[in-house]
């Protein structure tokens, strides 16, 4: 097992250098980042020429990369394209604010659609079955965004009607968010419609992994066996079918972080949050290569890490893997 | 799941960008039981017949699936002739009316905006805008993905290395973000235009699936048979196995289409999409937020508009799925 | 004769499918006694698994259903069980083999694990390292080297013979009554056949269970069975002891099968086998169910329009044929014709 981590986390390190490569490739080669400056009046010619100097934009791209590959240790990243700050701590802010949107609607989906497609599996074509299926027909058919917008309208509805704020539609924190328990208490409150709108299409999806794989354990020989032996069902279930089907459904997991990312951007968006989609989006709309980079590298670093840990779950899960 | 034919970590989901699932267990293992229509015993061909008897009564009776084909296809209609059926235009303007809750008076079902402008004409051609996004990248992700897909599976070796890498680096992706890059940097603007930068991430599902239809045709006898016979590389594949592919492929074409839909309306929400004035169901319900707490609709029907469509093809999908399904037994 | 320790009556199993209900077993009786083998033999679809998984209530349902007939066990009868006490049955009173052991042990789990879950399942206090010990003993017994490193190995590192083995281990760890083996070797290599067999004798004999030996080859039948039962489209159509089976067939099935057997003795060209196809369940063939098939009807009227009852013969001795007493020259006639020798010898 420890071979098996171990030769799992060396085979990511090259992966990361691939990433820098497509990531740098992509974003320096797909235009002069200062094109847009030259069509704004109040820049001069000599402005820009002093920022190109500066970033050696004019250098060959191997020597610029080499200087964006130093940069991301020593400097974190360095600084934006036009302003003497750095990135690094901008981006810290917001990684650390979308993890915690992310991993509890992730962790809360993923458990909440193994409960939902055991039971549907063990009842299939049963009223239950059915509903779950049909809701995660619209899990998965309702754009993410809209579903926000939904529970918005909602609670201010609510609101209207009885004067109660439920819940709140925007930012991470009140004004005044105290510190200690308070704080916490504070965010959770905030993150709860954040964490419902990313989680239900996770739900849906996973819920119809869990399901199909579970009824091709439940129709398996080997939990047949089980039965033959006198086991009882409820062990049946717990010791011999939902570990196997969990190895299928921790793959698609592990696979759909990107997808959990493409959500985050949406929903941060819509809930007003201090995250990693929205200053994503901020950075793309000025066109500052230097921030998306920087970006794109740590998505890409958070992509494997997940990965890796998949990896590690799934090698301890099914033996055979530990060994091919 | 024998050790011999367990698929590795990364052959197991077949996912769509939009990481749609399959409902039953069947799905997840076997693309390879497709409907098998073999040119050289009888009895094969004869089963090969009531194999798509039995696909087409299964689709049939699945109701839903056949209430959402009769559903697209009129959407579609409705959609294709925008320009005849909208009562106004999309740009038109008429403050007299503006704020209009939904009515039949002056034909505003969907009520107008805060310009007085049509909703039901701007829904409906941001509905066309869509179909066409997503027609677009189903018929270009589904030639591509066909061709590398066939390619990889019957070639193997080096192409399929690349397809394999490849695909598993598009599947960890957050597609958003890819997308989001493409149209910052290649301009967004015409449909035509998105649905080519979403093209560039839909293809390789299907190539994935078609490739594992191919190499488990590939060691098929009459694949084998066709191959000692003499047959070119390219009549086996046109001529034996790509009918085979058919069934995967439909299927995979209309997870295709819901997903590209829903991706185009988060692109057009987050300003990424078609340019104005051309109007998207995205667009449209990023346009409506500010006013949706008094104006329901502006969010509403566009917002249903979508959910009914992609719902619909995932319907339709779902029956296609069943029907091309030999272990699914009817219930 | 002793009482039987299990006995079949008048069992019906019948599964929904999309096409209609289809009688998998249809009115099968049968006797097993203490410490005997019975071999079970038909082709697939038969109805020969179908009738032993009814008896351990593991026919998934739905589809299928256990429609009428009764399943005693030492006189208690195991259709009207509830859920709970068939389990303390399963596995206890009753085991089974499967046929297939590379799918038939649970991936995730070592073996040791499952074989151990076997006698925990039915003795709660017996303690992990008791459990251990019993269960190395066991695979020791069952010809597994090194059985205490193998305990912790997962179904993966175990080779298809040694799983059949761990298999059978697992059946025996409770001293069954009665001991079921369903095609038990039928996903072996040929070469590792014979072991598994002779495993499996060994392990009748240590636990003196009454066994049914569910297999299509009259080959495993010559060497394991006592007595034969031979089932055709969901119904007995012949039983005898193995001598009787083997030497004076009472039904032209049976026949058919003895005589498409390959012998050293005989030449391939002038084997005669069985024409056609096993008969569809959904649609059985009026009368007797072989008689499509059948050499010795010949067509005529009373084999399409009358089911053939089982008549008793002898002791333990049933033919389905409405023309049984004719079988002692279609057997001579089979000989002269092929060559063969129905002695048993095979």
């Amino acid at each position: 097992m420890l071979t098996y981590a171990l030769r799992r986390f060396l085979i990511s390190i090259p992966i990361i250098i691939l990433a820098t490569f497509l990531i740098f490739g992509a974003i320096s080669l797909s235009g002069d980042p200062l094109q847009d400056l030259r069509q704004q009046p109040n820049i001069t010619a000599e402005q820009i020429d002093r920022v190109r100097e500066l970033r050696g934009l004019d250098e060959p791209f191997p020597v610029q990369y080499w200087r964006w590959i130093q940069q991301i240790p020593t400097s974190g990243f360095g600084e934006y394209l036009l302003s003497p700050r750095p990135i690094w701590p901008d981006l810290q802010r917001v990684l650390l604010n979308t993890l915690q949107l992310v991993l509890p609607a992730e962790i809360i989906a993923f458990i909440i659609a193994v409960a939902l497609g055991v039971v549907s599996a063990k009842r299939q074509y049963s009223v239950f079955d059915y509903t779950t299926t049909t809701l995660s027909f619209f899990g998965y058919s309702m754009p993410a965004f809209w579903f926000a917008l939904l529970l918005q309208v909602a609670v201010v509805q609510i609101f209207f009607i009885t004067g109660v704020r439920i819940f709140p539609i925007a930012n991470l924190s009140s004004a005044n968010p105290g510190t200690g328990l308070a704080f916490f208490l504070d965010r959770v409150h905030h993150l709860i419609l954040p964490i419902a709108s990313l989680a239900i299409f996770s739900v849906a999806s996973y819920s119809r992994y869990m399901r199909a794989s579970m009824l091709e354990v439940i129709h398996s020989d080997y939990v047949r066996t089980a039965r033959a032996k006198g086991v009882s069902e409820r062990r049946i279930t717990i010791k011999h079918s939902m570990r196997n089907a969990l190895i299928p459904t921790i793959t698609v997991a592990a696979l759909s972080f990107g997808n959990v990312v493409s959500g985050a951007i949406v929903i941060e968006t819509v809930f007003g949050l201090d995250g990693m989609g929205r200053y994503f989006i901020a950075q793309l709309g000025r066109r500052d290569p230097y921030p998306i980079m920087a970006w794109l590298f740590v998505i890409a670093v958070v992509i494997v890490v997940f990965n890796l840990l998949a990896d590690l779950i799934y090698g301890y899960l099914d033996p055979r893997i530990r060994y091919d | 799941m024998t050790d011999q034919g367990r698929p590795t970590r990364r052959e197991h989901g077949l996912q769509t960008p939009a990481d749609f699932p399959p409902t039953h267990a069947s799905d997840v293992h076997d693309e390879r039981e497709v409907l098998l229509d073999d040119d050289y015993s009888d009895g094969a061909q004869i089963e090969a017949r009531s194999q798509w008897q039995l696909f087409r009564r299964k689709f049939l009776r699945h109701k839903l699936a056949m209430g959402s084909l009769v559903f697209l296809v009129i959407i579609g209609i409705g959609a294709f002739f925008a320009e005849q059926l909208a009562p106004y235009g999309y740009e038109e303007i008429d403050v007299l009316r503006a704020n209009t809750a939904p009515t039949f008076e002056g034909l505003h079902f969907f009520g107008t905006d805060q310009l007085g402008r049509d909703y039901f004409s701007r829904v409906l051609y941001g509905t066309r805008t869509s179909l066409q996004v997503a027609v677009v990248v189903a018929l270009l992700s589904t030639a591509i993905g066909t061709a590398v897909g066939a390619a990889a599976g019957f070639y193997r070796g080096w192409v399929d290395s690349v397809l394999m890498r490849l695909t598993d680096l598009v599947l960890i992706l957050p597609g958003l973000a890819v997308l989001l890059v493409a149209a910052a940097l290649f301009g967004q603007g015409s449909p035509l235009r998105i649905a080519l930068i979403l093209a560039l991430l839909f293809w390789v599902s299907l190539a994935r699936v078609v490739r594992g239809v191919f190499l488990s045709l590939r060691e098929m006898e009459y694949v084998q048979a066709a191959r000692a016979s003499g047959a070119s590389d390219l009549r086996i594949m046109f001529r034996h196995m790509l009918p085979n592919t058919i069934g995967p492929i439909i299927v995979n074409l209309t997870l295709v289409l819901a997903s590209a839909i829903l991706v185009e309306a988060t692109l057009a929400f987050l300003g990424f999409g078609v340019n104005p004035p051309i109007p998207a169901l995205g667009r449209l319900i990023s346009d409506g937020r500010s006013s949706m707490q008094s104006m329901w609709w502006l969010i509403i029907m566009p917002g249903v508009t979508l959910v009914s469509i992609a719902l619909a093809i995932n319907f339709v999908g779902d029956g296609l799925r069943d029907g091309l399904d030999p272990t699914q037994q009817e219930t | 004769m002793t009482e039987p320790l299990l006995s079949i009556r008048d069992l019906v199993t019948e599964f929904a499918t999309p096409d209609g209900v289809v009688h998998a077993v249809d009115g099968v009786s049968y006797d097993v006694y203490p410490g005997e083998t019975l071999g079970v033999v038909g082709e697939s679809g038969s109805g020969k698994s179908v009738t032993v998984m009814s008896i351990l209530g593991l026919i998934p349902q739905p589809p299928g259903r256990v429609a009428n007939g009764e399943v005693l066990l030492e006189g208690r009868d195991l259709l009207t069980l509830s859920e709970r006490e068939m389990r303390l049955v399963r596995g206890k009173e009753i085991a089974m083999i499967f046929q297939d052991p590379m799918t038939s042990l649970n991936p995730v789990l070592t073996v040791g694990d499952q074989l151990s879950e076997a006698i925990v399942t039915h003795d709660a206090d017996i303690g992990e390292d008791a459990a251990r010990e019993r269960v190395v003993g066991l695979l020791e017994l069952v010809g597994v080297p090194n059985a205490d490193d193998r305990f912790d190995q997962y179904p993966h590192e175990y080779s298809g013979g040694m799983r059949q083995r761990a298999m059978i281990a697992m059946a025996i760890a409770n001293q069954p009554k009665v001991l079921i083996a369903d095609e038990p070797t039928t996903a072996l290599d040929v070469t590792i056949q014979a072991q598994v067999l002779e495993v499996l004798q060994k392990a009748q004999d240590e636990t003196n269970a009454g066994t049914i030996l569910i297999t299509h080859d009259l080959g495993v039948i010559a060497e394991m069975a006592d007595r034969v039962v031979v089932m055709y489209g969901g119904r007995v159509v012949e039983s005898g002891t193995a001598e009787e089976i083997f030497h004076s067939p009472k039904h032209p099935y049976t026949l058919g099968l003895l005589s498409s057997l390959t012998r050293p003795n005989v030449d391939l060209e002038r084997l005669e086998p069985i024409p056609g196809q096993p008969p569809s369940l959904i649609n059985l063939p009026s009368g007797c169910s072989f008689h499509p098939r059948c050499h010795l009807g010949q067509g005529r009227a009373v084999c399409r329009s009358e089911v053939p009852p089982l008549l008793e013969l002898g002791v333990g001795r049933r033919s389905a044929c409405h023309f049984h007493e004719e079988m002692s020259q279609e057997v001579a006639r089979v000989e002269q014709e092929t060559g063969a020798h129905f002695d048993g010898e095979l």
